[in-house]
């Protein structure tokens, strides 16, 4: 006789665990003696490191070195005169990237965080900025705001015009910040005065969208059959990743002039950015071609089998798959860029880092170092996360790792 | 008799110094459903591929529809749009769904307009019995229906012959049926199948003929009387009784 128990083939909803504070406490913290110890070690040490700068913050911190410097940080020497231009690119960016977020991610909750930062973005612009900045900065909350609530509504028609304006952003915001003789309202504004956040955030946007196709080139390269493409993107791939950044930096800066024909002078922003550009591109090689060989040999036979020519199968069966596979090594890497950045300070830009430099410079702002650098490190980790957390987002949206 | 879809004519095969097939003979007629069997190793797989270039073979003749396959790449291409595959792994496209999947071949290889290719492939869908799940990705699927998209894949770009590569040996009991049920339709439909296949009971309802594999020869063929009454040849005897006694 077998005993039978009495909810024997009923379905029973998982058991419920509860416990109070002190009984998750005990479970987490202190379930064990070398646990406690841990925890207590934890503690002295968190508080070790927050008594003194809780001191330093209340007694000699003195931030006017940043509200004084504010819009030299955001975007170098950038004439004032032209900032408009700066505020149409941001705009435009929320508008697309509101719509993208409506269209492709459609989640109504990230509507409610954006009406939720809105009087807080606005409050902070305010404060550091005036009163102009508030206003562009509840404008555009309102634009990105509004875009993921229009898109999130009529998702299936804006599909192709959201794409359209979203590939678009990137060279428009270029124009803009550039500006052209041609164009009257918008006059060319040299590279010299290009600064600050303004000019770390361009070159890395430039160094992503540039080493992007590059690097799925050489790393499709590195897998040819064809001997000379091969050993060609192996040397490349290798002599870059084999040199730091800086040697490229300061190659581009100072070694270019010599080989270039007298008289032409490539202007020094962009010599930085092709530095990038040419670091990035051999990185991203190696990590798209993780991706590549993580494709098993079925998708491509099965690509074959139904007659699709290579490069059919490369666009639409590999490549989506490799790269979806590698998202979150290629955001690592983006990140990587976006700090790698700072570098161009060293040879002579002047991005936040070289602005943190001119500023301590000054005598009026002497001892001032831990709250410059503690600003630009703040300035820093905000974008990164933000691109930690879009890629996170990203990966969700695209169901990586589910299907 | 008109001329056969499949002419094999001594082919041969070597991975390395390993002789994979030692000459294969075969002609396939229009309509005809041909089940090739043997042990694990014999090259019946091999083979199959060798027809639409997923393998090339090294010395013989294969002329499909009276293309010869070659190194040409327009004569493989013109091959593989007449022959159509299917997998043991399914080797549906994970990142597509199911219609995207069927209707890819379609509007990028026969260069058919969208709304024909997706009516092509909802209507083939009904034919494997799944048009409820278009919308879906591959990996929301059993066993069972990834395999019949596999098959209404192959289909969409209305093939002559079609070459099944084990496609049951994948998947769990229940779900061997089911697309059974599908090729069986499809073989009495008139199409022209080639299915490297163990399961005996499709090959007694619907084989005409059955190629016995190994060591990279055909040992014995025969219609489906012949080959399970009265097989001649010893090793076919020894296989037959292995994998029938084991059902």
């Amino acid at each position: 006789m077998i005993a039978r128990s009495p909810t024997l083939g009923q379905i029973l909803p998982p058991p419920t665990e509860r416990y109070t504070v002190l009984g998750w406490l005990r479970r987490n913290l202190f379930s064990t003696w070398y646990n406690a110890l841990l925890t207590a070690l934890t503690l002295a040490l968190v508080g070790l490191i927050l008594a003194p700068t809780w001191r330093w913050l209340r007694t000699e911190a003195r931030w006017n070195v940043i509200a004084d410097n504010f819009g030299l940080f955001m975007k170098g020497q950038y004439p004032l005169d032209q900032v408009w231009r700066l505020w149409l690119c941001l705009h435009l960016i929320a508008l697309s990237t509101g719509l993208m977020w409506g269209v492709f991610v459609r989640r109504r909750e990230g509507v409610g965080w954006v009406l939720l930062l809105v009087p807080l973005v606005s409050g902070i612009g305010l404060l550091v900025g005036g009163v102009g900045s508030g206003w562009q900065l509840l404008l555009m909350a309102g634009l990105g705001g509004g875009a993921a609530w229009v898109g999130s509504r009529a998702a299936s028609t804006l599909r192709r015009p959201t794409l359209i304006l979203f590939l678009l952003t990137f060279p428009l915001c270029v124009l803009f910040v550039r500006g052209l003789d041609a164009i009257g309202v918008m006059p060319r504004v040299p590279t010299n005065l290009w600064g600050g956040l303004l000019l770390a955030l361009l070159i890395t946007v430039v160094g992503i969208v540039a080493s992007f196709p590059l690097g799925v080139l050489l790393a499709f390269g590195r897998r040819s059959r064809l001997p000379a493409i091969r050993t060609l993107s192996v040397i490349y791939i290798e002599f870059i990743r084999g040199v730091p950044l800086i040697t490229l930096l300061f190659m581009g800066q100072v070694m270019l002039p010599y080989f270039l024909p007298p008289g032409l002078v490539v202007d020094r922003v962009i010599r930085a950015m092709v530095a990038v550009i040419l670091f990035s591109a051999a990185y991203m090689a190696e990590n798209v071609r993780g991706g590549l060989q993580a494709i098993p040999r079925g998708q491509y036979e099965a690509a074959s089998a139904i007659g699709l020519n290579s490069l059919q199968t490369t666009l639409f069966i590999i490549l989506p798959q490799a790269l979806r596979a590698v998202i979150p090594v290629l955001v690592g890497q983006f990140i990587g860029l976006f700090k790698d950045t700072s570098l161009v300070a060293l040879v002579g830009l002047l991005d936040l880092v070289g602005i943190a430099r001119g500023v301590l410079a000054n005598p009026a702002y002497i001892g001032r170092q831990i709250e410059v650098y503690a600003f630009i490190a703040i300035v820093y980790w905000l974008f990164s996360y933000g691109m930690a957390y879009a890629s996170h987002r990203l990966e969700k949206a695209l169901g990586v790792g589910q299907r | 008799m008109s001329e056969p879809i499949i002419i094999a004519r001594d082919v041969h095969k070597w991975y390395g110094h390993f002789h994979a097939l030692r000459g294969i003979t075969m002609e396939v007629q229009r309509g005809e459903v041909c089940v090739i069997f043997g042990p694990s190793g014999s090259g019946k797989s091999t083979f199959i591929r060798t027809l639409n270039r997923l393998e090339d073979h090294q010395r013989g003749t294969i002329i499909i529809d009276g293309i010869e396959l070659s190194h040409d790449t327009r004569n493989i291409a013109a091959i593989r749009r007449e022959v159509g595959m299917v997998f043991q792994q399914f080797n549906l496209f994970p990142h597509l769904t199911v219609l995207q999947n069927i209707t890819l071949g379609p509007i990028h290889v026969r260069k058919w307009p969208k709304e024909k290719a997706e009516e092509v492939a909802l209507q083939l869908l009904r034919r494997v019995g799944i048009p409820e799940q278009a919308h879906k990705y591959p990996g929301q699927l059993s066993g069972g229906q990834q395999q019949r998209v596999a098959i209404a894949r192959a289909l969409a770009m209305q093939p002559k012959v079609m070459l099944f590569d084990e496609p049951t040996s994948a998947l769990d009991p229940e779900m061997i049926k089911e697309v059974l049920d599908v090729m069986i339709e499809l073989a009495q439909s008139g199409m022209t199948m080639l299915v490297v296949t163990h399961e005996m009971g499709f090959a007694r309802a619907v084989a005409h003929r059955m190629f016995f594999f190994d060591q990279g020869v055909i040992v014995e063929s025969g219609t489906p009387e012949q080959i399970f009454e009265n097989p001649q040849q010893e090793r076919t005897k020894l296989f037959l009784s292995q994998i029938l006694h084991h059902k």
